[in-house]
């Protein structure tokens, strides 16, 4: 019972619809301001703040630099401490391990940490179509399960709703999968937490399973370490017999000591805490205390794709805080689903096509959909230089086109513009081809622009997507180099220098 | 001290009176600049649309260009940070050592003209008079990749006359990145839009910026809008003196190609 991002059309697609949903708009330009603002707040206290992100990014960059070795003393560790270590190579591998698992167990349930890793590789559809169902128990993620809805953000999957229409769900939906929602539900944060809380506690009290992911994995003694705000990832990691954790490779640090800066940047970044409220560490089994049967999926998904590329490995230093989103100009308008994937925003962009490649459109897409702005990589607490990234991926996107038959139209117009730009004469040309154009047009044009200059009107071709909601001036007659050299850069125009 | 005016491409076909108002401006601090006639673009609407071997012979045309001078002065940020941080990456794509080392020597050499203004010449009053109510809007790249920090407004704030109010949500984005304006029209229209709004809600009658691109992008939402608020390049605010003020009825804005006829 979920959505699926599987068929999305290209982001400028799906953001053109998605910019026309005044509930959305609405929702998330309060939540991203609320978030951004605090988040500014708790980071502006800390002195510090910029060796803590150099201090991140260290230890992040360290542990990929020698990821094969860390991986394997974490494997060791794991097996030492009890743990069954399971290695995916992909989504279907570590989904049939899951099931697997669960199966072992003659389960028809399982209750679910929240865990980007396991929604990364479809898990909870996959578990479905195998009888078992997956009970998501972060609130923000039952939210999204029980609207059948697409999570839109990292943290807060569904903060593309308001509390009104978190009313409506639970009022409809609750009672088909589970205790009911209280019939004279108000839309008040507390009483619809309460109404989760109820719904939520049969789950925890009868699970036999439970999966989750993490946050980092510690190789020196094989703890998995969980980081939530609720308590209810804890009920999960405690309460049931058997834990399945479904772990991507890049979250391995060498020793306890590497989570220092790492867990005091992640809650000030993403929910602008200055603690994070329930940090949960486990090292495979303890005898007569929480799960008695632990496995760790360790899962590539792309993983050593992304790591292969020496700009966009840095991705991989990341922390899943959403700072980036909560911040970029882009997201906050089209919210998270445009992005067609469970990473959406900045990190998004970059991070989908670099587990999964350029090849098909909509991935392709991702890459363009920033103004470049930069506003990520000033707030990214492991100093992701996601601008940077981007442009790489640009340029992945075009060479992969570069044997084309038939060159995109895009195309064509960079290579006439860099001919032209390779040599002064042929812009001076094109200049004054464009200075003829701008006669024309300021003869013809029924606009001017506040201040008189002469508008050039609504035009055709790609040049539309400008004009269709924005007046664009007129070229002038004269260009700067043809007024330099008429004046002598304005020394003999007796104006000095002056128009 | 050689300097050299980066006029850009933009500038140069769309915006020569931003051109002429650094000239004027840097005559009047005693700085006379050349105009290199071979300089073209600076690559940057390559490299951000990902075209890396097509930007190769526009930096190496650059590179020539500009070789020789002690400084290379831009009326843009967003161009000054082409050079100073993507240069590199498209010499290394070339994988021609020679380009390299040109990049390496004029990349920083090339400054942001308020940079030069401010941390070369050691000036923040250049006696500019400008009568009118103004909002500045810090642009992405002259803001986060430059770093060019609070000097715009330190220049600003010595105009005689102007009167500066504060812009809301200043440093967000107003949605012109390059292609990204026509490739995702509608979420760029969308920021547009909103910074319009913030615009509007100043009561200024003129925005300022150090971009012409990002105005464009800007005042073309604001005059469709019939806004009733004009777009000015800083530069054009700081070459502004009593003389020029009382000759028209605004600073320069450009020709009307209509005049002509």
């Amino acid at each position: 019972m979920s959505g699926t991002f599987v068929g999305m059309p290209a982001f400028p697609s799906a953001a053109r619809e998605a910019l026309g949903d005044t509930q959305l708009r609405r929702n998330l330009a309060h939540a991203t301001r609320t978030i951004r603002d605090k988040r500014a707040q708790v980071v502006g206290e800390v002195e510090e703040w910029e060796e803590l992100r150099l201090a991140g990014a260290g230890v992040k960059e360290a542990a990929l630099r020698d990821l094969a070795t860390h991986l394997e003393t974490l494997e060791e560790s794991l097996t030492r401490a009890g743990a069954t270590v399971h290695w995916a190579r992909d989504a279907e591998e570590a989904c049939a391990i899951v099931a697997r698992v669960a199966k072992s167990h003659d389960v028809d349930e399982v209750v679910k940490v929240k865990s980007m890793a396991t929604l990364e590789i479809g898990l909870n559809d996959h578990l479905e179509r195998e009888g078992i169902a997956a009970w998501e128990t972060d609130l923000a993620e039952l939210i999204v399960q029980l609207g059948d809805d697409l999570p839109s953000h990292i943290l807060v999957p569904a903060i593309h709703r308001n509390r009104a229409e978190i009313r409506e769900i639970f009022r409809r939906r609750m009672a088909a999968v589970g205790r009911p929602a209280p019939d004279d539900l108000s839309d008040d944060p507390a009483a619809l937490a309460g109404a989760a809380r109820e719904h939520m506690r049969e789950k925890f009290l009868r699970a036999k399973v439970a999966v989750s992911g993490a946050n980092f994995a510690v190789a020196d003694t094989g703890t998995l370490v969980v980081v939530e705000s609720e308590g209810n990832g804890r009920m999960c990691l405690t309460l049931p017999d058997v834990l399945v954790s479904v772990v991507g490779i890049e979250k391995v640090v060498a020793t306890w000591s590497e989570l220092d800066p790492l867990l005091r940047l992640l809650p000030r970044s993403s929910t602008g805490e200055r603690m994070n409220p329930y940090t949960s560490t486990w090292s495979g089994v303890t005898p007569g205390d929480g799960p008695q049967e632990v496995h760790v999926v360790l899962l590539d998904n792309g993983r050593t794709r992304a790591l292969a590329d020496e700009v966009g490995r840095q991705a991989l230093r990341c922390i899943r805080c959403s700072a980036c989103l909560n911040v970029c100009p882009v997201y906050e308008r089209v919210g998270g689903h445009a992005y067609g994937s469970v990473y959406p925003g900045p990190i998004g962009a970059i991070l989908n096509p670099l587990l999964r490649g350029v090849e098909d459109e909509q991935t392709a897409s991702l890459p363009y959909a920033s103004s470049l702005c930069g506003a990520c990589f000033e707030v990214c607490p492991v100093r992701i230089d996601i601008p940077s990234v981007l442009v790489e991926q640009r340029a992945a996107v075009v060479d992969s086109h570069r044997s084309d038959r038939v060159p995109k139209a895009e195309a064509v117009a960079m290579r006439a513009a860099a001919w032209t730009f390779s040599d002064s004469r042929r812009l001076r040309l094109a200049e004054r081809a464009s200075g003829l154009a701008g006669r024309v047009l300021g003869r013809f044009s029924r606009t001017t622009l506040p201040g008189g200059r002469a508008a050039a009107g609504r035009l055709p071709g790609p040049a539309a997507g400008w004009t269709g909601a924005r007046d664009l001036p007129a070229p002038p007659e004269e260009s700067f180099r043809e007024w330099w050299d008429r004046t002598d850069g304005g020394r003999a125009d007796g104006e000095e220098g002056r128009s | 001290m050689r300097v050299a005016l980066q006029v850009t491409c933009v500038n140069d076909a769309m915006f020569p009176d931003t051109g002429k108002a650094v000239v004027r401006l840097l005559r009047r601090l005693g700085v006379e600049v050349d105009f290199p006639r071979a300089q073209t673009c600076c690559a940057q609407p390559m490299v951000n649309t990902g075209y890396l071997d097509e930007a190769v012979p526009v930096v190496r045309n650059f590179v020539d260009a500009f070789a020789g001078y002690d400084a290379i002065v831009t009326p843009s940020g967003s161009c000054a940070g082409s050079v100073r941080h993507q240069h590199a990456l498209v010499a290394e794509r070339s994988g021609d050592p020679a380009l390299a080392d040109a990049v390496a020597r004029t990349a920083p050499r090339t400054y942001e003209f308020t940079e030069l203004i401010v941390d070369v010449l050691g000036v923040t009053d250049v006696g500019a008079y400008f009568p009118h109510r103004v909002t500045y809007h810090p642009t992405c790249h002259s803001l986060r990749m430059l770093g060019v920090g609070d000097r715009p407004r330190r220049l600003l704030e010595e105009v005689r006359g102007i009167q500066l109010v504060d812009l809301p949500q200043a440093e967000e984005c107003c949605g012109f990145g390059g292609t990204f304006a026509l490739k995702n029209a509608d979420t760029s229209i969308a920021m547009g839009a909103d910074k319009a709004r913030h615009v509007r809600d100043t009561g200024a009658e003129v925005l300022v910026a150090g971009d012409n691109s990002c105005l464009m992008h800007i005042g073309g939402v604001l005059s469709r809008q019939r806004a009733g608020v004009r777009v000015m390049h800083l530069a054009e605010i700081l070459a502004s003196t009593d003389e020029t003020e009382g000759e028209s009825d605004g600073p320069v804005v450009g020709e009307r190609a209509g005049d002509i006829s």
